[in-house]
C-alpha cells in the first residue's frame, strides 16, 4: 500500500486524468459481472427511471442497482433525488418522472430539461429503510469522485460503516494520494485500514491496527475488539489490545465532557423555567402555581407566529421572543390585578387560587387550540449537531438554549440591579411601608414585577417549544422542577437560582447512568429534602435586613 | 343534527369550566338504547382520548341514520373521567347504575381499565377497550379490541429479527404497567430465540420525560458494537417528540438504528414535524394509508363528521369501529341488549375491519387482526413495509411468560373461565 502511494505521488502531472480513469475502470469492473447476469438485453436509462416509479419496493431496489451499473451521466442525479425524496411522478397519464429542484421548479428526470407546464399533483416515489441503505452504499461509490467535499466525505464515511470490499479498497488507495482535503484523506485511510484489518496477512493486519490507533470512529471498535480477543498472531493481538485501551482512555474523557454538557444543558432548561419564578416567588413571595401555564402561553405564541409566517421559521422564532414576553407578561399582570393582589400575605389562598388559574388556562388551551399537540418546526440551524470529533458532538438546539438561558439570566440581573424599576422592585420587596413612604407606588410595582416574571416565563416557553411538545400539558412538566430550583438556590437570590439550576442539572445527569432516569429524579428530590432540612434558606440565603420576614 | 350540536355545545361549556363535568346527556324523546362513552376530555390523556369520543359519536350517528338498533335510536352518554383513574371507576358506576347504559366504549391507559374492571364485573356491564395493551388479563365483561402483545410486539420483533437481521435490542419504555409487561414478554421471547442477555438493554423513563440526551447517547454507544441494533419503543405519549428530536439531532438515522414504536400513530405524528423521523417504524393493526374501500369510506366519513380535512385516523379508532360494529351485530343476533345475552351472542361474530379482512370475536374476548409494520414518511403517514400473511388471533395470556403460558381464556361453555389452566384443567377464578 505504501509503495502504491509513493508511486502515485511521483505522477503529479497525470493525477486528475488517472483519477477519473481509475474510478471508472474499477467501478465498472466491480459492476459489470453483475450487470451481465441481470438482464440479457440492457434496458435503457430512460426505461429504468420510468420503472423506478412503479412496482414493489423490492423491485425498485433492483432497478436502483441497474441504474447505478449503467453509469449514465445522470445516474447520480436521479439516485440522489430518490434518496432526498425529490424524485416525483405525475399522477396523470402519461406518467412522467420529474425532479423537484430546491426552488420548487421541475426538471425532467431523464434529460434534465426544465419543465414549465403544470403537471398537476405530484406523488413522491416512496423508499424504505432497506432501499435507503442500498442507495447510500451505491451513492457512496458514485460520489467518491464528487467535486463537492462534503459529498466525498460522507461517501467515505459510509464506506467505513459498510466495511468495504476489495474493489472499494483498491479504489480508495488510488484516490487517497490525490485527495487535497486533509479530513477526507484521514477518513479514506481509516476506510482502507478497516478493510485491511480483515486481511489474512498478519503484517497487513498489524499495520491496519496501528493506523486505527486513537481513532474515535465508533465502527472501529468492533473489529479491534474481535482482534484483541482472538487473533491468532500474538503481536497483532497485543497491538489491538493496546490500541483499544488508548481508544477507551480517550473515550472516557469525552464521555465525561459530554456528560458535563448534558448536565449544563438540562440546567439551562431548569434555569429558564425557574428564573421567572425566582422573581415572582423569590422576590415577591407569591406562590404562583400557574407559572408553568405562562410558559405554555409563550410556547403557543411561538406556534401562532410560525403559522402566520410559514416561510420564515428562523425569523419567526426571533419575533416570538419579544411577543411571548409581552403576551405572557400581560396575562401575568391580569392575574396579579385580578386575583393575587387581593391575596397578599395569604400564601395558602394564593396557592389554591393560582392552581385554579392554571387549570383554567390549560383547559382554555384545549378549547382554543384543541387537546392535540401543535407541531412547532425547528429552523435549519437549530437541528443537527456540532461534531467536535466522532465521539463528541454537541447538539445545536441544546447549545443555543444554554447560551440563550444565560443571556436571559444576565439581562434580568441587569434590569434588577441597574434600572429604576429594579431598584423599586428591590425596595418594595425589602420593606414595603418604607418604600411607599418615599413615594414608590407599591401596587404598581407589584403588577410590573409580576408581569416581568411572567414575561420571562413566556420566553422560556419559546425555548421549550424547540425541545418538547407544545400542548396544554407543557407547563405541568416544569412547575415542580422550577420550585425545586428556586428553593434550592435560595429564595430571593438570582445567583442562587443559576447555581441551583446548573447544580441540579449536573447532579441529575451524573446520577442517571447509574440509577436510571426514574430513580435519579427520586434521589434528587430526597437529597433536596435532606438539604432543606439542614439549610432551610437554600444555598445562598438572604442576609441582613432583606432576610427579615 | 340538533342532538349533535347540543352535545357539542354542552360539551364545550363543560370543558371551558374545566371542572369534572357530570354526564352530558342528550334530550331523550322516546325509548332509546344508551351507549356510554368513557374517555378523558380533560387532563393529560385528553390528547389521545378526545378523538375516540368523537369517533364514537360518529359511529352512533351513522348507526342512527341506518335506522338505529332493534328499532330504537341509539343515544350516546358522554362522561369525562378527566384522566383521573379513580374517577374512571366512579363514572362507570354512574353510567351503569344511574344512566342505565347497555354498553360502554372507553378507557385508554391500562390503569384506567384496571380501575373500571371491578365495577363492570360487579354491575355486569359491557366494556369495549380499544387500545393495544399488555395482555395477562381476561374478563367476562370486557372486550379487548386493541392488540394483545402477540398481535403487535411479537410480530414486530420477528420482522426486525428476520428481515432486518437485528442482533442487539434496546427495549425503551415509559415506566408503567404496559411497557414493563410488554418488555418482560419481549425479553423472554428474545432469550428463547438465543439472544444473549448482554445484547438486550432495557431502559425506563418517567411519564413526559423530555431530556433524552444521555439515553440517546447510550443507545448510540450500545449500537456501535458492530452488530445491527434496533430500539423497540413503548415510550408513551408526550415523551416521544423530544425522544425523536434528540435521535435526529444526534445524527442517528433509521438506517443505523431503527426505532419501532408501539404507541406512535398518525395522531401523535400530526403534532410533530415528521422529517427527522422518516424511516422509523411503528407496528399497528391499521394505518390510515391502507388502501381499501372500507378505509377510504371511513376516512371520508370521519373528515366530514369532524369538519376538518387535516385530521387523521388511527388504530384505536379502527378498534372502536370494529368493536362497535361487533356489539351492534351481537345485539341484533341476541335480539336484546341484555349483558348476558350479548356476551353469549358476540363470540364468533365477524365484521369487516378497515385493513381489508374480517375480524372475528374469539371466545377469549380478543379479536383477530392483521399486523402491519409501517415506516414513517415525511407527511406523517406510514408506508406499509411488511404485514402478516393472515389474521392473528389475540392471545390473552402470553406463551412466553412463566406462570401464564399454561393459561387460556375461554368465556364459552363448558370452560367459561378467564384463566383456565390447561395443565391442571382448573379455573383459577378471580384470584387477581
Amino acid at each position: 500500500m505504501i509503495v502504491t502511494n509513493a508511486m502515485f505521488n511521483l505522477q503529479n502531472s497525470v493525477r486528475g486524468c488517472l483519477r477519473i480513469t481509475l474510478l471508472l475502470a474499477i467501478t465498472l469492473g466491480s459492476l459489470t459481472s453483475h450487470a451481465q447476469s441481470a438482464s440479457e438485453e440492457p434496458a435503457t436509462f430512460n426505461d429504468l427511471v420510468d420503472q423506478l416509479a412503479e412496482g414493489s419496493l423490492s423491485r425498485r431496489g433492483k432497478t436502483v442497482t441497474t441504474i447505478a451499473e449503467l453509469n449514465h451521466e445522470r445516474s447520480i442525479v436521479v439516485l440522489n433525488a430518490l434518496q432526498a425524496g425529490t424524485l416525483k411522478v405525475t399522477r396523470n397519464d402519461p406518467k412522467q418522472v420529474v425532479i423537484e429542484q430546491a426552488d420548487d421548479s421541475l426538471v425532467n428526470a431523464q434529460s434534465g430539461a426544465v419543465i414549465s407546464d403544470d403537471l398537476g399533483r405530484l406523488k413522491r416515489i416512496p423508499i424504505h429503510n432497506k432501499l435507503r441503505s442500498q442507495l447510500h452504499t451505491v451513492l457512496a461509490q458514485l460520489n467518491l469522485a464528487s467535486p463537492d467535499k462534503t459529498a466525498r466525505l460522507s461517501a467515505v464515511n459510509r464506506l467505513i460503516t459498510d466495511g468495504g470490499d476489495a474493489n472499494t479498497a483498491t479504489l480508495l488507495q488510488a484516490l487517497v494520494a490525490d485527495e487535497a482535503e486533509a479530513d477526507v484523506r484521514d477518513a479514506m485511510q481509516t476506510a482502507i485500514a478497516m478493510y485491511d484489518i480483515q486481511s489474512d496477512d498478519a503484517e497487513v493486519r498489524l499495520a491496519a491496527v496501528k493506523a486505527l490507533r486513537g481513532s474515535l470512529i465508533p465502527e472501529v471498535r468492533g473489529p479491534l475488539l474481535s482482534l484483541a480477543d482472538n487473533d491468532p498472531n500474538q503481536n497483532v493481538k497485543l497491538e489491538a489490545q493496546s490500541a483499544l485501551e488508548s481508544i477507551e482512555g480517550r473515550l472516557k474523557v469525552f464521555r465525561f465532557t459530554e456528560n458535563v454538557f448534558f448536565g449544563l444543558s438540562l440546567g439551562s432548561v431548569f434555569l429558564l423555567s425557574a428564573i421567572g419564578l425566582a422573581i415572582t416567588f423569590g422576590v415577591m413571595g407569591v406562590i404562583n402555581m400557574a407559572h408553568g401555564e405562562l410558559m405554555m402561553i409563550g410556547a403557543y405564541t411561538t406556534w401562532v407566529i410560525q403559522q402566520a409566517l410559514p416561510n420564515h421559521i428562523g425569523a419567526s422564532l426571533f419575533i416570538a421572543i419579544p411577543t411571548a414576553f409581552i403576551v405572557a407578561g400581560l396575562v401575568g399582570i391580569a392575574i396579579e390585578r385580578g386575583v393575587i393582589r387581593f391575596l397578599y400575605g395569604r400564601p395558602l389562598e394564593t396557592l389554591l387560587a393560582t392552581f385554579g388559574i392554571s387549570l383554567i388556562l390549560q383547559q382554555a388551551a384545549r378549547s382554543i387550540f384543541s387537546p392535540l399537540n401543535r407541531a412547532v418546526s425547528l429552523p435549519e440551524w437549530m437541528s443537527g449537531s456540532l461534531e467536535i470529533n466522532p465521539a463528541l458532538s454537541i447538539t445545536f438546539n441544546r447549545l443555543y438554549i444554554l447560551i440563550f438561558g444565560l443571556m436571559v439570566f444576565f439581562a434580568l440581573l441587569l434590569i434588577l440591579k441597574k434600572t429604576s424599576l429594579g431598584l423599586k422592585v428591590r425596595a418594595v420587596s425589602q420593606n414595603r411601608p418604607m418604600a411607599r413612604a418615599v413615594g414608590v407606588r407599591a401596587s404598581w410595582v407589584d403588577a410590573l414585577t409580576f408581569g416581568l416574571g411572567s414575561g420571562i416565563a413566556g420566553i422560556a416557553g419559546v425555548a421549550l417549544s424547540q425541545l418538547t411538545n407544545v400542548g396544554p400539558n407543557l407547563g405541568q412538566a416544569y412547575i415542580i422542577d422550577s420550585f425545586m430550583v428556586v428553593v434550592f438556590g435560595g429564595v430571593g437570590n438570582l445567583w442562587g437560582t443559576l447555581v441551583g439550576a446548573m447544580g441540579i442539572g449536573l447532579l441529575n445527569k451524573f446520577m442517571e447512568p447509574y440509577a436510571g432516569a426514574v430513580l435519579a429524579k427520586v434521589l434528587i428530590l430526597v437529597l433536596l429534602i435532606l438539604f432543606i432540612q439542614k439549610k432551610p434558606k437554600g444555598l445562598f440565603p438572604q442576609k441582613g435586613r432583606a432576610a427579615a420576614d | 343534527m340538533i342532538v349533535k350540536k347540543l352535545v357539542k355545545t354542552v360539551g364545550a361549556w363543560g370543558l371551558a369550566c374545566g371542572m369534572g363535568l357530570s354526564a352530558v346527556t342528550t334530550q331523550a324523546e322516546e325509548d332509546t338504547i344508551k351507549v356510554g362513552v368513557l374517555h378523558s376530555l380533560s387532563g393529560t390523556m385528553a390528547i389521545s382520548e378526545t378523538t375516540l369520543k368523537d369517533t364514537m359519536l360518529m359511529l352512533i350517528e351513522e348507526q342512527n341514520k341506518k335506522g338505529g338498533l332493534l328499532g330504537k335510536k341509539l343515544e350516546p352518554v358522554v362522561v369525562d373521567p378527566a384522566s383521573n383513574w379513580p374517577l374512571f371507576a366512579e363514572k362507570t358506576r354512574e353510567l351503569i347504575s344511574q344512566e342505565g347504559v347497555d354498553a360502554i366504549f372507553g378507557c385508554w391507559t391500562s390503569v384506567s381499565r384496571k380501575s373500571v374492571l371491578p365495577v363492570v364485573e360487579e354491575l355486569n356491564g359491557l366494556l369495549f377497550y380499544p387500545v393495544q395493551y399488555e395482555g395477562e388479563e381476561s374478563s367476562r365483561n370486557v372486550f379487548y379490541t386493541g392488540a394483545a402483545p402477540n398481535q403487535q410486539a411479537i410480530p414486530a420483533v420477528d420482522y426486525l429479527m428476520k428481515d432486518l437481521e437485528v442482533e442487539r435490542w434496546v427495549l425503551a419504555g415509559t415506566d408503567y404497567v404496559y411497557p414493563r409487561t410488554t418488555n418482560k414478554i419481549l425479553a423472554a421471547y428474545l432469550k428463547s430465540k438465543g439472544v444473549k442477555e448482554s445484547d438486550i438493554m432495557i431502559n425506563y423513563t418517567p411519564f413526559g420525560h423530555s431530556d433524552w440526551q444521555n439515553i440517546v447517547s447510550d443507545i448510540k454507544r450500545f449500537g456501535s458494537a458492530g452488530k445491527k441494533t434496533a430500539v423497540v419503543s413503548t415510550i408513551n405519549g408526550d415523551a416521544n417528540v423530544p425522544f425523536y428530536r434528540e435521535l435526529g439531532n444526534q445524527g442517528i438515522s433509521a438506517e443505523d438504528i431503527p426505532v419501532v414504536a408501539f404507541s406512535v400513530g398518525e395522531e401523535e405524528l400530526s403534532g410533530i414535524d415528521a422529517k427527522p423521523l422518516v424511516g422509523h417504524m411503528a407496528a399497528w393493526n391499521y394505518f390510515m394509508s391502507v388502501e381499501t374501500d372500507e378505509n377510504s369510506q371511513f376516512i371520508d366519513q370521519w373528515l366530514a363528521f369532524i369538519e376538518n380535512d387535516k385530521r387523521v385516523t388511527n388504530d384505536p379508532m379502527e378498534a372502536h369501529y370494529i368493536g362497535f360494529n361487533m356489539w351492534v351485530k351481537a345485539v341484533e343476533k341476541a335480539g336484546s341488549t341484555d349483558s348476558d345475552k350479548v356476551i353469549d351472542a358476540i363470540v364468533g361474530v365477524e365484521v369487516p375491519n378497515l385493513s381489508g379482512g374480517t375480524s372475528k370475536m374469539l371466545p377469549n374476548h380478543h379479536i383477530t387482526k392483521p399486523v402491519l409494520i409501517g415506516e414513517i414518511q415525511e407527511d406523517g403517514q406510514f408506508l406499509t413495509v411488511w404485514e402478516t400473511d393472515g389474521l392473528v388471533p389475540g392471545d390473552a395470556w402470553s406463551d412466553y411468560l412463566e406462570g401464564s403460558k399454561d393459561l387460556i381464556s375461554d368465556w364459552t361453555a363448558p370452560i367459561s373461565c378467564g384463566n383456565y389452566n390447561e395443565m391442571t384443567k382448573k379455573c383459577l377464578g378471580a384470584a387477581e
